[in-house]
């Protein structure tokens, strides 16, 4: 459906605007929000908070609403207990987050840089999703 | 290195990001989760790989046009070394996957609706990750 694609199109600039202001495409200030015992960036914390000032009332929306605009339906995780598999999984995260200071958002969006660097780490972090694909669940 | 903190440009920038989210919910029904949308299209495309796709392809032209209007942040400080850069994202593609999330799923879209699973898989990745900092930084660095 063309319009959903628009739609995903519009999202994802603002998304990339967003990361590129506030400073999150840089992974150094990323590094200094963790560096709680050092060179400490609070900006992080301000973006997290702007951004569910007002992603939350999305979704109180979402839920009072039938459907989205252009879909059937809300496709969200139903609920489901903490596993092992969420808490390893976070904490590989955290471990290589923690030592480039690149999530996903911030390596898609450090491609538009140009810096070998960042295709290096986006090359990598694909791989690591690929490679995570044999022990993806059934189904 | 020092940066200085931007406390006007992070609450702007945390709002566009929000903003994003909300879009892709209330238009398509989706949760804004990069690493989520970004490992489903790159497996075998099927009818959701379009604006998948899309949404990727924008990030960068949204990012591109930010640090063309505002060079200054266009000035990334990327100095970890080739190994590092490959260590680091090997661990972030995986561990993502495996905790079916990230920081934009669990940290903004799973806190907005207050999923425990995200609160949980939040804390675990901030803390590992504040943890790896003083270590790298402090211990071995130190």
């Amino acid at each position: 459906m063309a319009v959903r694609i628009v739609a995903a199109l519009l999202s994802g600039v603002l998304f990339g605007a967003g990361l590129a202001l506030s400073g999150m495409m840089n992974p150094a200030k990323v590094l200094n929000f963790l560096d709680l015992a050092g060179t400490w960036d609070p900006s992080l914390a301000l973006v997290m908070g702007g951004a569910l000032a007002v992603a939350t009332p999305a979704f109180a929306l979402a839920r009072r609403a039938r459907h989205p605009l252009f879909a059937m339906r809300f496709e969200l995780p139903s609920p489901a207990d903490p596993d092992p598999r969420l808490l390893g999984g976070a904490a590989l995260f955290g471990l290589g987050w923690g030592l480039v200071g690149i999530c996903p958002g911030p390596a898609i969006a450090l491609l538009s840089s140009g810096l070998p660097a960042a295709f290096l780490f986006f090359a990598a972090m694909l791989a690591g999703m690929l490679l995570y694909r044999p022990f993806a669940p059934a189904g | 290195m020092i940066t200085a903190f931007t406390p006007l440009t992070a609450l702007l920038g945390g709002a566009l990001i929000g903003l994003a989210a909300a879009l892709l919910l209330l238009a398509n029904g989706r949760i804004a989760g990069i690493s989520g949308i970004l490992g489903a299209a790159a497996w075998l495309p099927d009818a959701n790989t379009g604006w998948r796709l899309a949404f990727i392809a924008g990030i960068v032209l949204g990012a591109l046009g930010i640090t063309r209007l505002l060079p200054v942040s266009g000035e990334v400080a990327l100095q970890a070394s080739p190994a590092l850069l490959i260590a680091g994202g090997l661990l972030v593609g995986f561990g993502t996957r495996l905790g079916n999330g990230c920081t934009s799923g669990h940290g903004i879209c799973g806190l907005a609706r207050g999923s425990r699973r995200s609160i949980i898989a939040t804390v675990v990745f901030f803390a590992v990750a504040l943890l790896t900092v003083f270590v790298v930084r402090h211990v071995v660095g130190g």
